[in-house]
C-alpha cells in the first residue's frame, strides 16, 4: 500500500463539536425546570432545625417567607449581632410584619388569597419570644397557615 | 457577471456553546434547588372577647399540658420529662386505649368507613413555651407531637385498611384524620424568666 512512506503527514480530523451547544442547552433547560429563582438575598444567617415529620411545601406562588436570625458577618458591624427579622430585601421591625403580609396578599391572585402560607425560616438558636411575637402578628393579619421550615433528619 | 452559483458561507457557530455555557452558569448561580420542607401549622384566629370563656370550658382531663421553660427543660402534665418520652405520652393521651378516667373522655361519633366509634374528640395538647426557650427545643417537641399523631394514624390505617397511612385514598385519609384529629394548641408564651 502506498499509504505508508508518503512524504506528507496526514492531519488528525477535527472533532465535530456541532452538537455541543445542543448538549449544553439540554442541561440548561433541565436546570431551568427543576430549580426556582432565588427571590431575596439573605441578610441573616440561619440554620433551620431538623425534624422527621416534615411535609413538602407545594405551590411556591402561595408562600411568603419570613427570615429570622443573626445578621451576616458583613452587616454585623452596622446592625449588631442581635436577632433580626428579614422581610423581602431589608431588615424589618415587628410592626412591619402585618404590612408585609397585606402586601404579599395583595400581590396574589384573588382565588389564591385564602390559601396563603407563611414559611418561617428561623434559626434554631433563636429564642421563642421573637417567634411568638411574629406568630401573634400573623394571627392579627389573618395569615393563619404557617410552616416551620426545617431540614429532614434521618 | 456569470451565472456561477455562489455557495453561502457557513455561519460560524463555534461560540454557541460558550454562550449557552454562560446562560447555564447564570441559572446555576441565581436559582436554588432546595424544596421547602417543614411542619405545617394552623394558627388560631385573632383573639376576641369571648375567647377566654371557651378556654375554661375544656375539662381538665382533656388537656395535656406540655411546657418548656427558659432553660429548655420539659414538663408533661405535672412532671419533668425528656423529649424522647413525649411521643409515648402523647400517643397514650390521644388514644386513651384503656378508657381511663384521667385521660380524655371518649365520645361516640359517626365516621364514614368506620361506623360509630368512640374517640377522644375533645382532647387538646397545649404546648406552652417561655420567651427564653430556644426555637430548636420547641421545634423538637412539635416534631415529636406530630410524630405521635402520625404513628397513631399509621397504626389505624394498617389495622383497618391493611396499608400505611400514606398509601390511603382520599376518603380513607379523611376518615382516619377524623378519627385522630390533630389538636395542638400553641398557647401564648409566659415570661417567667423576667419575673
Amino acid at each position: 500500500m502506498s499509504k505508508f512512506g508518503k512524504g506528507d503527514k496526514k492531519e488528525m480530523p477535527a472533532l465535530n463539536t456541532s452538537s455541543l451547544p445542543d448538549l449544553i442547552f439540554t442541561i440548561l433547560f433541565f436546570f431551568m425546570i427543576v430549580t426556582t429563582m432565588r427571590e431575596v438575598t439573605l441578610m441573616v444567617e440561619f440554620t433551620v432545625p431538623r425534624g422527621t415529620e416534615l411535609e413538602k411545601m407545594t405551590k411556591k406562588s402561595l408562600i411568603s417567607y419570613i427570615y429570622v436570625g443573626k445578621p451576616t458577618k458583613e452587616l454585623r458591624g452596622k446592625m449588631g449581632s442581635g436577632t433580626q427579622i428579614q422581610l423581602n430585601d431589608k431588615f424589618a421591625s415587628l410592626a412591619e410584619v402585618q404590612d408585609y403580609v397585606y402586601q404579599e396578599r395583595e400581590a396574589m391572585k384573588e382565588s389564591d388569597k385564602p390559601f396563603m402560607k407563611v414559611s418561617l425560616k428561623v434559626d434554631e438558636n433563636t429564642q421563642m419570644g421573637i417567634v411568638t411575637d411574629i406568630k401573634q402578628e400573623l394571627r392579627k393579619s389573618w395569615a393563619l397557615n404557617i410552616n416551620y421550615s426545617a431540614n429532614s433528619r434521618d | 457577471m456569470g451565472k456561477k452559483k455562489r455557495s453561502v458561507p457557513e455561519l460560524n457557530s463555534s461560540s454557541t456553546a460558550d454562550i449557552s455555557f454562560i446562560l447555564l452558569i447564570f441559572f446555576l448561580t441565581t436559582t436554588s434547588m432546595d424544596t421547602d420542607k417543614g411542619l405545617a401549622r394552623r394558627l388560631p384566629p385573632p383573639p376576641e372577647e369571648h375567647q377566654e370563656m371557651d378556654e375554661t370550658k375544656v375539662k381538665q382531663r382533656n388537656v395535656l399540658q406540655v411546657r418548656i421553660n427558659a432553660m429548655d427543660e420539659l414538663m408533661i402534665g405535672g412532671d419533668y420529662a425528656e423529649v424522647s418520652e413525649i411521643r409515648e405520652r402523647a400517643k397514650e393521651f390521644i388514644d386513651n386505649p384503656n378508657n381511663l378516667a384521667t385521660l380524655p373522655d371518649k365520645v361516640a361519633k359517626e365516621i364514614d368507613l368506620f361506623g360509630t366509634v368512640y374517640i377522644t374528640d375533645k382532647h387538646v395538647i397545649s404546648l406552652q413555651s417561655d420567651r427564653g426557650t430556644s426555637y430548636k427545643k420547641y421545634f423538637e417537641v412539635q416534631n415529636e407531637l406530630v410524630a405521635a399523631y402520625n404513628e397513631l394514624r399509621d397504626e389505624l390505617a394498617k389495622r383497618k385498611f391493611g396499608k400505611s397511612f400514606l398509601d390511603c385514598s382520599e376518603e380513607e385519609n379523611l376518615a382516619i384524620r377524623t378519627y385522630y384529629p390533630m389538636k395542638i394548641s400553641e398557647a401564648e408564651p409566659k415570661n417567667y424568666a423576667n419575673r
